[in-house]
């Protein structure tokens, strides 16, 4: 499937992905995160059942400290 | 446009800043200068010696909460800013209450527990308000790895990489030019971009 992530366009195995399977596919390691799917907010609470379809626009901050 | 019709126009919005540390004092005080009035600020901390190497602080402010000091020294550069303090710890119902009526939410905090509970509380209450986030800023020099990357309405300011540790402590210039890359986006969000 092709997701947009983070503006740019990914082509991802698979029809449907967790929020956490993608970040597995991605190797995103980074354990402090904002995640918004089409502009929705998703909760770290619902990594696990949040779904990743095709043609999603997703976002994947992750947060560093300092300031 | 004429740096009056700039204020003129700045004069019309507010802005909330949560944190008031290397990035918030500065930003702060940039804004002022460019003309913002009404401005929110919160933060729960009181000015120490080690955040005179970056922060909008002077040496006889040590001790002080950091909302009155930064209030105080606001005044000097605009003794008529409209400034709402808060000296709290920024919680759910708190950021939601203090930030409604913001046009710009400026994402000024140091630790990235307390970010992310600021960015999802804004995103779930204000799905469209915009948010100017700095990640990424400890350490000097790297000029041009710092960078402002827009999701959605979350403008991220920063290099988006160099977190603080006792080997790579924020320092004034860098910490800095994100607190004024903030700013700079601020205005672009209320000006609109400049042609």
């Amino acid at each position: 499937m092709e997701i947009l992530l983070n503006n740019r366009p990914e082509v991802i195995e698979g029809n449907l992905l967790t929020v956490n399977e993608l970040l597995a596919v991605k190797k995103f390691t980074f354990r402090m995160l904002v995640i918004k799917i089409n502009g929705e907010l998703v909760k770290k609470d619902n990594y696990s059942n949040a779904l990743i379809k095709n043609g999603d626009n997703v976002t994947v901050l992750h947060l560093i400290s300092g300031g | 446009m004429t740096l009056e019709q700039i204020k003129e126009k700045l004069s019309k919005y507010t802005v909330g800043i949560a944190g008031a540390g290397g990035l918030g004092s500065n930003c702060a005080a940039s804004l002022v200068r460019a003309g913002i009035v009404r401005m929110f600020i919160a933060d729960f901390d009181v000015v120490s010696e080690s955040n005179l190497n970056r922060q909008f602080y002077f040496a006889d402010q040590l001790g002080c909460k950091k909302v009155d000091a930064l209030a105080e020294n606001l005044h000097r550069i605009n003794p008529l800013l409209e400034l709402t303090i808060l000296d709290k710890k920024l919680e759910a119902p708190t950021i939601v209450t203090l930030f409604t009526t913001c046009d710009v939410i400026v994402e000024a905090f140091d630790d990235k527990l307390q970010k992310q509970l600021l960015i999802e509380t804004i995103l779930e209450h204000f799905p469209t308000k915009p948010i100017v986030i700095g990640s990424g800023m400890a350490g000097w020099g790297s000029n041009n790895l710092l960078k402002t990357e827009v999701l959605d309405n979350m403008y991220i300011c920063g290099d988006q990489a160099t977190e603080i540790s006792p080997d790579c402590p924020p320092i004034g210039p860098r910490v800095g030019i994100v607190a004024n890359m903030q700013a700079n986006q601020v205005l672009e969000l209320l000006l609109g971009k400049m042609k």
